[in-house]
């Protein structure tokens, strides 16, 4: 039984699970709800204003039949009374001790307001802060959420007004709608954030209903951009996680967010670097229910690598992620094909001939249709492994080169020196 | 009771749902150069209509089903597709098939219920083709032929066009109603169908040759020939074809409830009947077979579907006669015993009596289903070679000893040529009217 406790910059929770700030965690009643079902913190709904949301609020994409690939929101932060969720959190804390909870923020960007706000959520016992500098509809069109995420000054600014009067570690939650997210992991660290959480949702568009022509959503025929997320958007969530966990300026820990919808998931993210991860659209895909095997997978994972801690697993991968120059230009692998394991789709060979390398040959032997990859031409782009639907027809092999080693860089060093 | 008796008439496999069928079409992987559609004998593009109900392009689905096959609503419920399509499908080897069967359908009632008329009759090219029979053959052919600009007639025997499929599947597999659509779907193509018009009766082989240009013949078989038996006249002896037949026609007679009834021949047209005696309510119903297990010739789902219906076999028995009672009803079957001797001449081992061995059921009725009779006289009223009824052609051109005259469908299955199914019935359809294009058009057509 491994240890999956985590202490994400002095804020301990029994398990590196919280649910991010979002509809699930909208209540006492269903974060105590939540804690009971398993999971290890919460990161209350956002507190601020009270605001007025609309009807019509969530889509979701789905792919091939599979629902809830991605999902797209347009409700804002909480609108119910601060006093209300205060007393809640309150309660939720005397009833779960040893729950994280955590407040996420958002107000005007006034130092003021700040301090206000900062000394009420923390007089109610909440472990730690997290300001909500992302959430990218409705609260950025009056210069919030991420208004104010996408302004490296801003963010600093802000962080420092929190810092100045709180007492609980602080976590600036980041938006992916910006070009290079170091630049504002940095500036919340200059800011004096204790941690950075990311990402918050992407700017997005469902869809467009084919026979009314309505965006989806649609508030009485008319729509706005929303915030994607979802398991489609984890590649974009694990890279901006893994460029700030590399980044030697953004020294501080890491609540990894986007698309977690396991403990496999949340797995890469603590390998790249998060410390604990945050989960919503898993869980109102499938209710609370769903951290019972993120917990249980990821002991057993724990277990089989014969790690005590999960915290050992922070960051093992972030230093095989570098940059392109530095890559392996003589690093060489190709397809194999396993006949015998293979069912002939052809998908391989459709797949190289028409938008690869054309190197995977259909011919029969002695009357059984096979496929064979042709080494020289094979380029080792994965495509073929990736679009065969049966595990171990198609194996990526390493073809040892006679070539040492060299990166780009390298090799444009080199090439420097001999024109010099 | 009969309404009842109605039920069990009523198809039996539900259509999938949308959410089944959405399932089952994203698990199709879409494979290139795919096995199902070299397995379809009219070479249905699979992948392509089943990727068309995922993306819900419903009447790309059915386009692409029924222009390869014209009967493709019927195929999908009578098509042995464990042998075809799903026994190709490459899932075969990793998880299951996909049903495309059952997609098929989805796609096909797709278009029956929404009205959608799917093919365009070509531009008049002024020539005429007269096809005899409308079953699978025949309206395949008329439907390509009619595209192609024929002016098309086909001389139908029956009161109801369809062939087999209107009158020889049974109802629970293939209702009326999908039949009548596809004949609905020919007939808006400007073919006119001359139903109760029995060709050599009503109109003669002569007169159709002199009229039209070119003439295809799909009249597929006849009745189950006679046992040859002691009895066979007496009353509760049926042909297994017209039995089925009257199913179909809605007449369901309750004359069977709580009877025993013995059916004799092991083909599928045997289980037709065995299955509808069940359906009729028949207390017992076996099928008698002079061979065994291994030697009969009806689909093994058609055997399953039959044991699981209740039906009982006898293997290795054959009739001997049957036996009636002083009002001429059937009350008994004497049968013998046999065993395989020798192989014969087809490769078959023979089914020898074994002398003594005589017994008697108790039978109220007695099913015969060892074949069906060819109409020679029709085959020769339009002087074509034959050879035992089976029409000789050119398998390639279709064509028969009269270069006007083609032939497909069960009128040429027989003797090693051609196929019994219904599928391929249909593509033989499409190749005579291809082949009488490529004989009639102008050679200004020709590229």
């Amino acid at each position: 039984m491994a240890d999956l406790r985590i202490d994400l910059a002095g804020i301990k929770s029994p398990n590196p699970f919280w649910l991010a700030s979002a509809p699930p965690t909208n209540s006492g009643y269903q974060v105590q709800r939540a804690f009971e079902a398993g999971w290890g913190g919460a990161v209350w709904k956002t507190l601020g204003e009270p605001i007025l949301n609309v009807s019509s609020r969530f889509a979701a994409v789905s792919f091939n039949g599979q629902r809830v690939a991605g999902f797209n929101n347009i409700e804002l932060i909480t609108d119910r009374p601060l006093e209300v969720n205060l007393q809640e959190i309150l309660e939720t804390k005397k009833r779960f001790p040893n729950h994280a909870i955590i407040a996420s923020l958002m107000v005007e960007p006034k130092q003021e307001k700040w301090h206000e706000i900062v000394k009420k959520v923390e007089a109610v016992g909440v472990d730690g802060l997290e300001l909500n500098f992302g959430c990218p509809h409705g609260m950025a069109e009056r210069g919030m959420g991420s208004a104010s995420g996408q302004v490296p000054e801003l963010v600093e600014r802000q962080t420092h007004w929190v810092k100045e009067v709180a007492r609980t570690p602080v976590i600036v939650k980041l938006t992916p709608n910006i070009t290079d997210i170091t630049m504002t992991a940095e500036a919340a660290v200059r800011g004096g954030a204790d941690a950075i959480s990311m990402i918050n949702t992407i700017n997005s568009l469902a869809g467009v209903d084919l026979d009314s022509w309505n965006t989806v959503p649609h508030v009485g025929g008319k729509g706005a951009h929303g915030g994607y997320c979802g398991p489609a958007v984890k590649p974009i969530a694990l890279n901006m996680v893994a460029e700030c966990a590399r980044n030697r300026f953004v020294n501080v820990p890491i609540s990894g967010i986007g698309g977690i919808s396991n403990w496999q998931d949340a797995a890469e993210f603590m390998l790249m670097g998060a410390t604990g991860v945050q989960v919503c659209t898993a869980a109102m895909h499938h209710g609370f229910s769903i951290v019972e095997d993120m917990i249980d997978g990821l002991n057993n994972y724990l277990d089989d690598k014969g790690i005590a801690s999960v915290m050992d697993l922070v960051g093992q991968s972030v230093q095989r992620y570098s940059n392109w120059g530095d890559l392996d230009l003589n690093y060489n692998i190709v397809a194999e094909i396993n006949n015998d394991v293979c069912i002939n789709c052809n998908k391989c060979h459709i797949a190289c001939e028409d938008t690869s390398h054309q190197c995977i040959d259909m011919y029969t032997e002695s009357g059984r249709p096979m496929l064979k990859v042709r080494e020289v031409d094979c380029v080792g782009c994965n495509l073929c492994a990736i679009v065969c639907p049966v595990d171990g027809a198609i194996s990526m092999v390493e073809r040892r080169s006679t070539i040492p080693p060299m990166t780009w860089n390298e090799r444009q060093s080199l090439i420097s020196n001999f024109s010099r | 009771m009969s309404s009842q008796l109605e039920r069990n008439f009523v198809e039996m496999t539900a259509r999938m749902t949308k959410n089944e069928a959405m399932d089952e079409a994203n698990r199709c992987l879409y494979c290139y150069d795919a096995p199902c559609i070299t397995a379809c004998p009219t070479s249905i593009q699979v992948p392509n209509f089943i990727k068309k109900i995922a993306s819900n392009n419903m009447k790309g689905s059915a386009m692409t089903i029924m222009e390869a096959n014209p009967i493709g609503a019927s195929c999908a419920r009578v098509c042995p597709t464990e042998v075809l399509c799903e026994g190709a499908c490459v899932l075969n080897a990793s998880t299951k098939p996909i049903k495309i069967g059952q997609l098929q359908r989805y796609a096909t009632d797709w278009a029956i219920d929404s009205g959608v008329q799917l093919f365009k009759q070509g531009e008049a090219n002024g020539q005429k083709v007269a096809i005899v029979g409308s079953g699978p053959a025949g309206l395949s052919a008329a439907r390509e032929l009619s595209r192609l600009g024929y002016s098309v007639t086909i001389f139908e025997a029956e009161a109801k066009a369809g062939g087999l499929n209107a009158y020889g599947i049974v109802s629970f597999r293939l209702p009326n109603d999908v039949v009548e659509w596809e004949v609905d779907q020919v007939v808006k193509l400007g073919v006119e169908i001359k139903t109760n018009t029995r060709v050599g009766v009503d109109i003669s082989a002569d007169e159709i040759l002199a009229q039209y240009d070119s003439v295809i013949l799909a009249v597929g078989m006849g009745a189950v020939p006679n046992l040859g038996i002691i009895g066979e006249e007496l009353d509760g002896v049926h042909d297994a074809i017209k039995f089925v037949k009257d199913t179909k026609m809605g007449v369901l007679t309750e004359e069977l409830i709580g009877k025993r009834v013995a059916v004799i021949g092991a083909g599928n047209t045997a289980i037709d009947g065995a299955t509808c005696a069940v359906r009729l309510g028949a207390s017992e119903v076996d099928i008698l077979y002079r061979r065994t297990e291994k030697e009969m010739t009806a689909y093994q789902y058609e055997y399953e579907f039959a044991k699981q219906d209740g039906v009982g076999f006898k293997w290795l028995t054959a009739p001997k006669q049957i036996i009636g009672n002083e009002f001429g009803k059937v009350i008994g079957l004497e049968c013998v015993k046999m065993r395989l001797g020798e192989a014969g001449a087809d490769g078959r081992q023979r089914p020898e009596v074994i002398e003594g061995s005589e017994f008697v059921l108790e039978v109220d009725a007695v099913i015969k289903a060892i074949g069906q009779t060819r109409f020679v006289s029709l085959v020769e009223a339009f002087g074509l070679q034959h050879t035992d009824g089976v029409v000789d052609i050119d398998e390639t051109t279709m064509q028969t000893s009269n270069d006007k005259v083609f032939a497909c469908g069960d009128v040429v299955f027989g003797n090693g040529q051609g196929e019994a199914m219904v599928v391929t019935a249909a593509q033989q359809g499409k190749d005579a009217a291809y082949m009488i294009h490529e004989r009639l058009r102008k050679p200004s057509e020709i590229a």
